[in-house]
Formats: structure tokens, C-alpha cells, sequence
């Protein structure tokens, strides 16, 4: 259970059972919808972005336990983050799922994503939503590559 | 129950592990896995037959055209088809699917025309239609399900009240397991002066098929989830109605002659089958009809209910496992959910233990969304399953359950 431990760490699945700002977000100026057909995970993000800082920042959905506890820990992440720091933070993410050293803080929860191939996905469904709704891409997004 | 130590022994991919784990296959709706004498057949005519069909004057060329055209009559017989050239060979379900749709669908149905599908259809026998009906201008009705997971008959009746042209359904839901009365339904849908096509993915491989005794007139199967390769697979028609289709896809094979602006067609099914077939597909899914009849169809039909008898009396003992689908009149495919474990986080557990199980929505979403589920967990089996594997599955189910602290 060693590897499964990794995956399924302790703050995984208390923010699965607990997902945090799961909610809309009263005035909110931008937002973004992620979807994996294949896999049915859905996310709906909205954000509030003000003088270039998130102010409040929410989202909800369905999916499995990595994909809602990555969107969970994501919107705590980001925070009251300035626009180019949470793009900073997507980067970080992105780079730990393909291989690269540890996001910061919490997000480091995610590193034994990397052990299971066909979950990368669910982890990074809500960061690419996140960052659909900074560049105010309309068009819903999707982690699911053809190949899937 | 079948001797499933002797017939694990004829699957080579039975004997892999996986994370160290025995591996314990129950996707079987997905597709098969392959057993020797299948590869042996396939790889025996690359070594000794190979070349194309239907055209050589010479001995190979005839030979492959022989292991073809054997396969044929294997799929005739296993199927009770009405005759050899009942049988289109296709690349599968889909395929078959699509050919009714484009083909006959395309010449019969006209604006304003209905054509009737069920809520627990596959997405391949719902989306040819979906496609269909909107080119045509024609409506698409989705027959209702029952709260147990059959066909709501009286809906069903409804639906017929609009005189459909095309009525279609699946034998066995690849979602719920359960097994619909077929030859009910053709007998209404021919009452309502339908055509009634039947998608037997889910039969084919699991229980005796007869077409003539079912009197649909389209019946379509794959070869991949029956021990056969992928891509191998046909359309099994009443010769009178395939006699009066348009071709579906123009080219070689299927032409009579071909003059400068047009050309006529060959006889049927080769008329269905332009272009170079997939020989190695029609000479696997020979093999595979011969090893599956060996067994027996009625004691594979018996095995698998069995199995799946015993996998929802030992989940139904785990507290929180939510069981889909009929109590009785069901193959074997046992869908689930454990409490509010995401079934993909299920599917990832249980292949640290080796057993491959399905999780999502099975190409069924008007039947997820019925269900009220976003998506369940399936277990599915075939002849190399046994009770040992119900074993694996349900104590890493338990495993799962202890990790994220749902009721066992």
C-alpha cells in the first residue's frame, strides 16, 4: 500500500472529503469550465481578480478524489496571489506532474501523482481551468489528450 | 462451472503479473482477452496463406480466400444466420451499427420519420441514429428504463404508437447486465412496421445467439470482446433487406463492373465489403467461434451467471456497495459503487492489487445520468474467471474502503 499511500496522501483525502472554497464566487469577474469526457470529471471555476491579485476564488464540480482535492488545494493555493504568482504556481505544478522537483507548500501532495500515468490528468484538470479563466480563454478545457 | 484452470492455461496474457499480483482480469465487457489457438490461426495464416482475397489465380490467393471466407461460415453458424451471405464482416459493433444507419437508415427514413432507441443503449447504438435523424430531419425517441434496470415495456409500447421506421436495442447492457427479451421486442417493433436492429456486443460473446429464432433484421457483434482480434467483427442481416441497401462504402470487392461514370455492384455481402478485408480478423474470429463452441455456449451462459451470482451476493455484503442493474435475467456484468469513492480512485486501487476493473460511464451517459450516477464501477467476466477472482476483487475493495474510510 506503500505507492497507493503516496497517491492518496492524508491532506488528498481530507480535502476529497472536505473540498474548501466549493462554492460560486459572488461578483466574479472571471471564470472557466474544465471537462474530461472520458472520465467525466467536471470543474466550474469562478475568480474575482482585482488590481491583478485573486481576492476570492472558488469552484464546483464533480470528479474522482484527486481531481477534487487538487482543485480544493489549488484555490487555497492561490489565494490572495497576485495573477503572474498563481501562473508562477501553475508552472511549478505542472512541472512536478511531468517529472520535476516539488511544488510549494501542500501542492507537494501531489508528487506521487507521477507514479500513475493515467491520473496526471484529474491533478491538473482544475490548474488548466485556473488558468483558461486568468486569460479569459472561453472555450471549456480538457486534460485528456486523444491518446487517452 | 467451466474447468477454469485449464482454461486460463490457453490465455498466455493470464500468466503476466501485475504489481506482483496474480493478474485478475474483469473488463471482459471491454473487450477479451486472446487465448493461443486465436493468435496461433492468426499467426499460422501470415506464415503459410498470406495474400489478398477474392482475386488471385493463384493457390495462395485462393487459400486466403478460403481462410476468409471460412470465417464467414463460422460466424454464420455460431449466429444461426439465415444464410453465408447474411454475414457483412465489419470492423465491429460500431461499424455494423453505422452501415445500418448509413445505408439502409439513409434510404428509408424521411423527414418527419421516428426512430426508436433505449436509455441503456451504448453511445454506438445511440450516436448512428443521433446522426441519422438529423440529416433526415427525424426524431429520435429514448425508451425509458424501469427502476431495476430493464426496458419500461409500457414505454416501449409508447414509443411504437409513433409507427418508428428503424427500432433498435441491445441484447445484453453493457452498463446494467441485463439481459432484454429480444425476440418480444422484434415481434412488437415488426408490429409497428419497424425494422428492429440489435446490438449484441454484450451477447455475442457470452450466451447462444439465433437470429432467425430473435427475427430481428440487423444484428451486430464484435469479434474483440469474444477472443478474437480488435477490428474483427460483422453485420449480420436478412439477406432480402441487404439485397436492396446501397453499398456503404465504395472501391474494390464490392463492384460488379465499373464504367466511366458508374458502376454495379457485387453480390452481397461482398457488395458491403469494398477495399481490402481484414483477413487475419476474419480467420481469428473462425478460431475463436471454434473454441467458444468447444466449450459451449450454454455452459459459458451458466458460468458467467454464476459468477456474477456470487460477485453481488459478496458485495452485497460490504455495507456501503451500491449494485446497478436487474436481480435476475443478467449476464455477467456487475456494476457498482462503494459509498462516495469515486470509482476511477477505485479502479486505480484495485490495480495495485492486479484486478482491472472499468470505471466511468461505459459510453452510456443518458443511462448514467437515469441512474442519477456520474459514473459507477464495473466488474465483468468471461470463461477465465473464477471465484478466486471475486475473492481479489472484494478484498481490494475492502482495501479501498479502510484507505478512505467507507463502511465495509
Amino acid at each position: 500500500m506503500t505507492d497507493l499511500g503516496e497517491l492518496y496522501q492524508q491532506v488528498i483525502l481530507d480535502h476529497n472529503r472536505n473540498p474548501r472554497n466549493f462554492r460560486t464566487v459572488p461578483g466574479a469577474n472571471r471564470h472557466a469550465e474544465g471537462y474530461n469526457p472520458l472520465c467525466g470529471d467536471r470543474i466550474s471555476l469562478d475568480v474575482r481578480v482585482e488590481d491583478g491579485v485573486i481576492q476570492d476564488v472558488g469552484f464546483q464540480g464533480s470528479g474522482c478524489a484527486i481531481s477534487k482535492a487538487a482543485a480544493s488545494l489549488m484555490t487555497a493555493a492561490v489565494h490572495g496571489k497576485t495573477t503572474a504568482e498563481a501562473n508562477e504556481l501553475f508552472r511549478a505544478f505542472h512541472a512536478m506532474l511531468t517529472g520535476g522537483p516539488n511544488a510549494p507548500g501542500k501542492l507537494a501532495a501531489f508528487a506521487g501523482v507521477r507514479a500513475f500515468p493515467a491520473r496526471v490528468k484529474c491533478a491538473n484538470l482544475s490548474w488548466h481551468a485556473l488558468r483558461a479563466a486568468l486569460e479569459k480563454i472561453g472555450e471549456p478545457v480538457t486534460t485528456e489528450s486523444p491518446s487517452d | 462451472m467451466l474447468d477454469t484452470v485449464s482454461v486460463r492455461a490457453d490465455f498466455p496474457i493470464l500468466a503476466r503479473e501485475e504489481n506482483g499480483k496474480r493478474l485478475v482480469y474483469l473488463d471482459n465487457a471491454a473487450t477479451s482477452q486472446k487465448p493461443r489457438k486465436v493468435l496461433d490461426a492468426i499467426q499460422h495464416y501470415y506464415h503459410f496463406h498470406n495474400a489478398n482475397v477474392h482475386r488471385g489465380a493463384y493457390t495462395l490467393a485462393v487459400e486466403a480466400t478460403e481462410a476468409y471466407e471460412a470465417g464467414r461460415t463460422a460466424v454464420a453458424g455460431f449466429v444461426n444466420a439465415w444464410a453465408r451471405e447474411a454475414v457483412v464482416f465489419t470492423r465491429g459493433t460500431t461499424e455494423s451499427i453505422n452501415l445500418v444507419a448509413s445505408s439502409w437508415g439513409r434510404t428509408n427514413v424521411q423527414p418527419g420519420d421516428r426512430v426508436v432507441v433505449t436509455a441503456m443503449d451504448h453511445h454506438s447504438n445511440i450516436v448512428p441514429w443521433q446522426i441519422l435523424c438529423q440529416e433526415k430531419g427525424a426524431t429520435l425517441r429514448m425508451v425509458e428504463i424501469t427502476e431495476d434496470g430493464r426496458i419500461d415495456l409500457s414505454d416501449f409500447g409508447r414509443a411504437l404508437e409513433s409507427k418508428p421506421k428503424i427500432v433498435a436495442f441491445p441484447y445484453v447492457s453493457n452498463s446494467l447486465g441485463t439481459v432484454n427479451p429480444v425476440a418480444q421486442l422484434t415481434r412488437l417493433a415488426h408490429a409497428a412496421g419497424a425494422v428492429a436492429v440489435v446490438d449484441g456486443a454484450q451477447a455475442a460473446p457470452h450466451l447462444r445467439v439465433d437470429v432467425q429464432a430473435i427475427d430481428c433484421d440487423f444484428f451486430a457483434f464484435s469479434g474483440h470482446k469474444m477472443l478474437a482480434p480488435m477490428g474483427s467483427g460483422a453485420l449480420i442481416a436478412k439477406p432480402a433487406l441487404l439485397e436492396a441497401m446501397p453499398p456503404y462504402h465504395g472501391g474494390g470487392e464490392m463492384i460488379e463492373r465499373v464504367w466511366d461514370d458508374h458502376a454495379t455492384w457485387n453480390k452481397i455481402p461482398h457488395k458491403f465489403e469494398g477495399g481490402t478485408p481484414n483477413v487475419e480478423a476474419a480467420v481469428g474470429l473462425g478460431a475463436a467461434i471454434a473454441y467458444l463452441e468447444q466449450l459451449g455456449m450454454d455452459r459459458v451462459a451458466e458460468h458467467e451467471s454464476a459468477l456474477a451470482r456470487v460477485a453481488i451476493e459478496r458485495l452485497t455484503q460490504i455495507e456501503s456497495v451500491t449494485i446497478y442493474g436487474p436481480r435476475d435475467h443478467r449476464a455477467g456484468v456487475v456494476p457498482f459503487t462503494y459509498g462516495d469513492i469515486h470509482p476511477h480512485d477505485l479502479a486505480t486501487i484495485l490495480d495495485r492489487d492486479g484486478v482491472c476493473i472499468r470505471a466511468g460511464h461505459h459510453c452510456t451517459q443518458p443511462l448514467m445520468r437515469r441512474l442519477g450516477v456520474a459514473a459507477t464501477a464495473r466488474a465483468s467476466f468471461y470463461i477465465y474467471n473464477d471465484v478466486d477472482d471475486i475473492d481479489a476483487l472484494v478484498s481490494a475493495l475492502r482495501k479501498a474502503g479502510e484507505l478512505f474510510g467507507v463502511p465495509a
